[in-house]
């Protein structure tokens, strides 16, 4: 399902046009993304949780070259499923 | 942040009645929901994707008891952000 998918479901649920659905979607996934920009996290019941991850600094190989190069620090965004998500994949 | 959080952020920015912002929030994620649980992916542009993977049963340990346990055979949801959320979180 891509985003204009998604659109068209929520438009007909909601009763707005297509366009205010998008919108609608892109301020949800914003706000997910500005709170974990801020450091913060994200619960959402029933769903699951986004938080940052911290990968440590590692050395690394290019896999052409097979030359050694430093891979810097750096935070990954992560989602824990939740409870009952996990569920409705399993059933 | 909560789901509480994201609906306020809709209403103010989308211009929607409480009841809305909360039916359109609930929205987005029954359908997130949904369609992996059918096992299709989601793919929301500037924000990430959604797949389910299936996962093969193994022997796998109890990490309080040291006991080996089989882990049967699963399907799991793999969230995978996208380029524009990887960037927010390193800036």
């Amino acid at each position: 399902m891509t985003k204009s998918e998604m659109a068209e479901k929520l438009a007909e649920k909601i009763k707005v046009n297509k366009q205010q659905a998008e919108g609608i979607i892109n301020i949800f996934s914003h706000s997910i993304i500005e709170a974990l920009a801020k450091g913060d996290k994200v619960e959402i019941r029933g769903f699951g949780s986004f938080r940052v991850r911290h990968r440590a600094a590692k050395e690394g190989r290019n896999p052409k070259s097979g030359e050694k190069v430093f891979v810097p620090p750096k935070k990954v965004p992560f989602f824990k499923t939740g409870k009952d998500f996990r569920e409705t994949v399993n059933s | 942040m909560t789901k509480v959080d994201i609906v306020n952020r809709v209403l103010e920015q989308a211009g929607l009645q409480k009841p809305e912002a909360e039916e359109a929030v609930e929205t987005i994620i029954a359908l997130v929901k949904d369609t992996l649980g059918k096992g299709e992916s989601v793919i929301l542009r500037r924000f990430g994707s959604f797949q389910v993977r299936e996962k093969k049963e193994r022997i796998g340990r109890n990490p309080k008891t040291g006991e080996e346990a089989s882990i049967s055979a699963r399907k799991v949801v793999r969230f995978k952000a996208g380029k524009y959320f990887k960037a927010a979180v390193n800036n």
